[in-house]
């Protein structure tokens, strides 16, 4: 079993605030992140994926195909965007931190897996999301 | 406890099967079939695994490691253009995949300490994607 691990960059602007939460309490839980307007991040997201080696081509998967995926399900709607109000899962209650953007990739992804690789391998093995060199969230999704 | 050494060596290769046509070469490899090949800063991170020695406080000899790393990858590897000058890349793809493996087959029999084992090799071809060999079980799950 190799794994192959891909890494990807996006800049996207969020605001931390739980509409089941008083504003006091958003404050409280949220610092900063709060802040009415929002701010911005440069998002560095690493997909890792195994299986077995393929004898005919050296590979564990088709890196084209990947960045295909990735570019069309995730990149191109979350860079340069804010996920409050352009990212569809964001648009009601969902608070856009990183474990629940993490969750929403995964769910984008696992959807249209498939789709890109029928076959039984590659497996989706974990999806990091950097969103500061001091924060990085890890989501094992096999 | 693990620990990782680092090294690094700059290579050429060019990917692709004889067995295929130019465009499915393509569409396979992308620009890494490109017929002349084309170069990587190679960052290689060893990982061996073990308890320390009551005695040295030492999984490994860190010096010993770096040498068998040096000798069996770096040296042979280290500005040479893979296909054409490194066994066995003149019958099989040199994609990062079959490189990690390569590697890994080279270190593991150096790299049986009493007290410490190869747990994972870790091969950079760019900063953006990586490659994990843990050998032919499961070794990458980490």
């Amino acid at each position: 079993m190799t794994r192959v691990t891909r890494r990807y960059k996006f800049a996207a602007s969020h605001r931390l605030n739980s509409s089941r939460l008083s504003e006091q309490q958003n404050g409280e839980l949220y610092g900063k992140c709060n802040n009415p307007y929002g701010h911005g991040h440069d998002y560095v997201l690493e997909v890792s994926v195994a299986g077995p080696l393929d004898a005919v081509s050296g590979q564990v998967v088709n890196v084209q195909a990947l960045d295909r995926l990735v570019h069309e399900q995730i990149l191109r709607d979350f860079d340069h965007r804010y996920f409050n109000a352009d990212v569809r899962e964001f648009l009601g209650d969902l608070v856009p931190t990183s474990e629940n953007i993490l969750r929403v990739i995964e769910n984008r992804l696992s959807t249209h897996w498939r789709g890109v690789f029928p076959g039984d391998w590659p497996h989706l093995k974990s999806i990091r999301l950097q969103e500061t060199k001091r924060n990085r969230f890890e989501l094992r999704t096999n | 406890m693990l620990i990782t050494r680092r090294a690094e060596f700059s290579a050429s290769h060019v990917c692709g099967q004889p067995s295929l046509t130019a465009e499915q070469n393509r569409e396979l490899y992308g620009a890494a079939s490109n017929k002349n090949g084309h170069g990587h800063n190679y960052v290689l991170e060893v990982t061996l695994e073990g308890e320390p020695d009551p005695v040295t406080g030492m999984i490994f000899d860190l010096k010993t490691l770096k040498e068998v790393i040096q000798k069996n990858v770096v040296e042979p590897m280290d500005h040479r253009f893979l296909n054409y000058e490194v066994f066995p890349f003149d019958k099989i793809v040199p994609t990062a995949e079959n490189l990690a493996a390569e590697i890994w087959k080279r270190l593991e029999p150096h790299l049986k300490g009493e007290r410490a084992r190869l747990r994972n090799v870790r091969l950079f071809e760019t900063e953006d994607l990586y490659v994990d060999y843990g050998g032919g079980g499961h070794g990458a799950d980490q």
